[in-house]
Parts: structure tokens; C-alpha cells; sequence
């Protein structure tokens, strides 16, 4: 016997889920550009732009709490619908790191960056990339993919690292670029969160497919 | 009120025969385990209404029996206090333990296992006398000899009607609310103390205030008795019962146990296939 009516409104909710992932990704590549290109109207746009994604993630929110309440999901069902609710969560959450790279970026005005930025895009691109990966997984309910998600979130790690020991050189060697190098390593802090955010919807995908909670890999710390 | 305890008559049940083993745990008997089922298989006729079941029910635990209607589960309910023996084509194969007895050994009493193992039924069934007389008879029938009005009243406090009914005990159970009639009978077959109570769809019958006050009453009462109810309402069974069986019936219509486990477990990453497809609805 299907269910129809619930499996649809099922799809429809991971669609929509699908789409905040999208505005996300979107957010995220437009606050590197706009910070790479001194574009301070994307960054203003990315700021905007936040604002429809924590309307669409408390939608979603509702939706999943009506379902409960009404179809009363228990198994696969429930933990589809636990699942998504957390990685709505997440979604708004990277949202929101996007939106603090485009306040930075705001806040740098028409100071140059410290220095050319190659390592800062290319975390971008790693942690964007682990996003797509992460919700990939989820469509396919693929726990083998999810698992992968762990090996990306280690690269952006180090290239965190490794801009914290730059922006460091450069502080120790002289002071009065302290300003702007802050600027960059809030930026390459926030890139950071982003990948870890995908992390836990990598496990969150484990456990709407396996009902286990797995941790995939401890949250790491920049060496001092 | 002082406390009574209910006499019962000197046993009725000698000590029970060692039993061959059929299977590898027999003979341990596990304090925490009230009825131990072992290859149960019950036919009425040639029809096979439940094969090679194995389950242990757990003390002072809900378990719950859901499943496909025909799937057994009534059956095996029916089983532990000896209910089929009334429907002459019944077979019994297998074993029940309950706690240290035998329950189908030819040396155990039925009616002594009745009063040990109550059960309520799916519609609230009083006898067509006085609120109080139904209490008593549970009692009269197991020969009690204390203070009748004292159980009565401590039969009608732990099935949470007391209250409700004090100054009209002499009235006819027939004049209370289906709600109500149906406490009343657990009350009657809380009054011999049973150290089981089994419940065919208690609630069933019932609206969904009555029910919840039912399954509130589960929940009180499983401090000092173990059990066991079937349900088809999956959202009752998850929320009254520590532990689920799920059944299912095979193609030649005979009821299985497919999974057995914590209703915790059951009801949010269920092990087997066919109790995700039964409990998510997708069942065929």
C-alpha cells in the first residue's frame, strides 16, 4: 500500500531543502567574489539575500512539524523528516557565514586586501564543493559519499592552517597590518565553519539512512 | 486503608516436571523473563494460526504485539493464560514458561493461571450487575477470604476509577461510560493480583480521552505488573510499551514473529524490512 499524498509531500520537502542548499552555495561563491573583486554591491546583495534564506529555512521548519503532527512518521519516515529539520539548520547557518564574509568584506571598504587572495577562494571552492557533496549524498541516500565527506573537511583544515600561520608572519612582521589580516582570517575562519556545517549534514545523512549517530571527524583546531 | 495481600488457596500448582530442552536456554530461568516462549505453534483444526514463535516478555515491562490483521498476535495473547483450551479444535505446541512453571504442563490448573494472568478485552464487557459485585467476583472466584471492601476499593483505585464510582457502587456497571466499564474490568481482573495482565485492544472501543486514560492507567499499573497488550493502533503501542513484537502472516496464512526489540528501537530504526514497510504504512 503507498502513500502517496505523504511520499510526495516528502519529495516536495527535500526539494525545497534542496533549493536553500542552492541560495547557500550561491551566497557563498557571490561573498568570495565580491571580497576577491572589492565588488561591495554583491557584497550588499549577499547580506539581502540572507534574509530570504532564514525565511525559507523556518518554512521548511513548519512544514516538517505539520508533518509530524499530522502523519505522525515513525522509522525512514521520522528520520527523513528529523533529518532534513537539522540540515535546514545547518543550510541557514552557512548562510549566515556567507553573509559574515560579505559584512567583511563591507567593513574592509576600499582597502586592498593584505595580499592577493589564492588560498582563501580555493577554501571556498573546497567547502562549497563538500555542500554539494554532502547534499548529493543525501539525494542518492548514499552513506559511502557521506563518509568522504570527512576527507574534504581535513583539506579545508589545513588550508586554514596554513592561512593562520601566513596571516600570522605577517602580523609579527609588522603590526599595522593587524587590521587587515584579521579581516582575512575571520573570512578563513568563517570558509572553515562552512565545511564543518557540511560535515554534520554528511551525518545526518548516516543517520536518516542508518538511524545511527556517527561523528565523521573531531572538529580540529589550528596548530599554535 | 490497611494493606492486604490476597490469600491464595495453598498451590494449586505442584512444582513443575523437568522439561526437555527445546531450545538452548532452557532450564535458565531468568528472574527478569515472566513468560519465556519456546517453538510455539498453535493450530485450530488444520489451519495453523502461528508458527515456531520464540519471545520472552520481560517483568514489570509493556509489551506490545502489533501486526497485519491474522497475524497471531491475538493467539499467542490468548496462549499465556490458557484461553484457547476453551476452543475444543486448539493446539498448543511449544513452550511456555511462566516465571518457574510449565504453563502447558498437565499438572497446572487453568483457572488458577487465569487469576494469575488477567485479561481484558477489546470491548469493556461488565457483567449486568452492581459496580461492586463485579470487583467482588474476581475475588469470590479465587476464593478469597479477606476484607471484600477493602480489595474492592484498592481493585477500583489502581485502575484509576475509584473516584469516580465511590458513591454508587451498588449501581449497575451498565449505566458507566464505555470508558469507564472498561477500567471497571481491569479493575476485575486486577482484583486477584495477578502478576500478568494481558489486554486484547483495550482501547479499541473507546474514544480518545477514554483512551488516553487507559493508557495512562498502563503506565501506573506496569510498576507491579507485567503487560502484554496487542494493538493495531501503532501510535498507542509506541507510546504505552517498552517493548514491541511485531508479527506478520505468511503465505500460507500462519502468523511469524519478524522482530522483536526495544520500542524505542521499533519504532525509529526497525531492523527488519517488512516492520519498516508495516510500521511507515507501505505494506502490502
Amino acid at each position: 500500500m503507498p502513500r502517496t499524498e505523504f511520499d510526495r509531500e516528502l519529495r516536495m520537502l527535500q526539494e525545497e531543502l534542496l533549493g536553500v542548499g542552492s541560495m547557500v552555495e550561491k551566497a557563498i561563491a557571490n561573498s568570495i567574489e565580491g571580497l576577491k573583486q572589492r565588488d561591495l554591491e554583491l557584497s550588499r546583495q549577499v547580506v539581502q539575500d540572507d534574509d530570504v534564506i532564514d525565511a525559507r529555512r523556518y518554512e521548511i521548519e513548519e512544514r516538517c512539524v505539520s508533518m509530524i503532527a499530522k502523519q505522525q512518521p515513525l522509522a525512514i519516515d521520522l528520520r527523513t523528516i528529523i533529518a532534513i529539520l537539522h540540515i535546514v539548520g545547518e543550510l541557514e547557518r552557512m548562510g549566515d557565514y556567507a553573509e559574515g564574509i560579505a559584512k567583511i568584506s563591507i567593513a574592509m571598504g576600499d582597502d586592498p586586501p593584505l595580499k592577493p587572495l589564492i588560498d582563501i577562494p580555493r577554501m571556498a571552492d573546497k567547502a562549497s564543493m563538500m555542500l554539494r557533496r554532502s547534499l548529493e549524498a543525501l539525494v542518492n541516500r548514499d552513506i559511502v559519499a557521506a563518509q568522504g565527506i570527512g576527507v574534504d573537511d581535513d583539506e579545508v583544515d589545513a588550508l586554514y592552517d596554513q592561512i593562520y600561520r601566513e596571516l600570522l608572519t605577517f602580523m609579527l612582521e609588522d603590526p599595522r597590518t593587524i587590521t587587515r589580516a584579521t579581516y582575512l582570517l575571520w573570512v578563513a575562519h568563517d570558509l572553515e565553519r562552512i565545511a564543518d556545517r557540511a560535515t554534520n549534514i554528511a551525518e545526518r545523512v548516516i543517520y536518516l539512512v542508518t538511524g545511527e549517530h556517527v561523528e565523521i571527524q573531531e572538529f580540529s583546531v589550528p596548530s599554535q | 486503608m490497611q494493606e492486604q495481600t490476597i490469600q491464595r488457596p495453598p498451590s494449586l500448582v505442584t512444582p513443575p516436571m523437568p522439561m526437555a530442552a527445546p531450545s538452548d536456554n532452557a532450564g535458565v530461568f531468568d528472574a527478569n523473563v515472566v513468560l519465556d516462549v519456546r517453538g510455539l505453534n498453535v493450530s485450530y483444526g488444520d489451519f495453523r494460526a502461528v508458527k515456531d514463535t520464540d519471545l520472552s516478555i520481560k517483568s514489570n515491562k509493556v509489551t506490545a504485539f502489533i501486526g497485519p490483521s491474522g497475524c497471531g498476535k491475538s493467539t499467542v495473547l490468548r496462549c499465556f493464560n490458557r484461553m484457547n483450551d476453551l476452543i475444543p479444535s486448539a493446539r498448543v505446541k511449544g513452550q511456555i514458561r511462566f516465571t518457574d512453571l510449565d504453563l502447558y504442563g498437565s499438572d497446572v490448573d487453568p483457572t488458577e493461571i487465569r487469576s494469575r494472568i488477567g485479561m481484558v478485552f477489546q470491548k469493556p464487557n461488565p457483567f449486568p450487575k452492581s459496580i461492586y459485585d463485579n470487583v467482588a467476583f474476581g475475588l469470590r472466584v479465587n476464593g478469597y477470604t479477606g476484607d471484600y471492601r477493602e480489595a474492592v476499593e484498592r481493585s477500583l483505585r489502581r485502575a484509576a476509577l475509584w473516584d469516580e464510582v465511590k458513591d454508587r457502587l451498588k449501581n449497575s456497571a451498565l449505566e458507566l461510560s464505555g470508558g469507564q466499564q472498561q477500567r471497571l474490568c481491569i479493575a476485575r481482573a486486577l482484583a486477584p493480583e495477578p502478576e500478568v495482565l494481558l489486554m486484547d485492544e483495550p482501547a479499541s472501543a473507546l474514544d480518545p480521552i477514554s483512551t488516553l486514560a487507559i493508557e495512562e492507567l498502563i503506565k501506573e499499573l506496569v510498576k507491579d505488573v507485567s503487560i502484554v497488550i496487542v494493538t493495531h493502533n501503532m501510535q498507542q503501542a509506541a507510546r504505552v510499551s517498552d517493548e514491541t513484537a511485531f508479527f506478520m502472516v505468511d503465505t500460507d496464512r500462519a502468523g511469524y514473529l519478524v522482530e522483536f526489540g526495544k520500542t524505542s528501537d521499533i519504532f525509529t530504526k526497525p531492523n527488519d524490512e517488512r516492520t519498516e514497510a508495516y510500521i511507515t504504512g507501505r505494506f502490502s
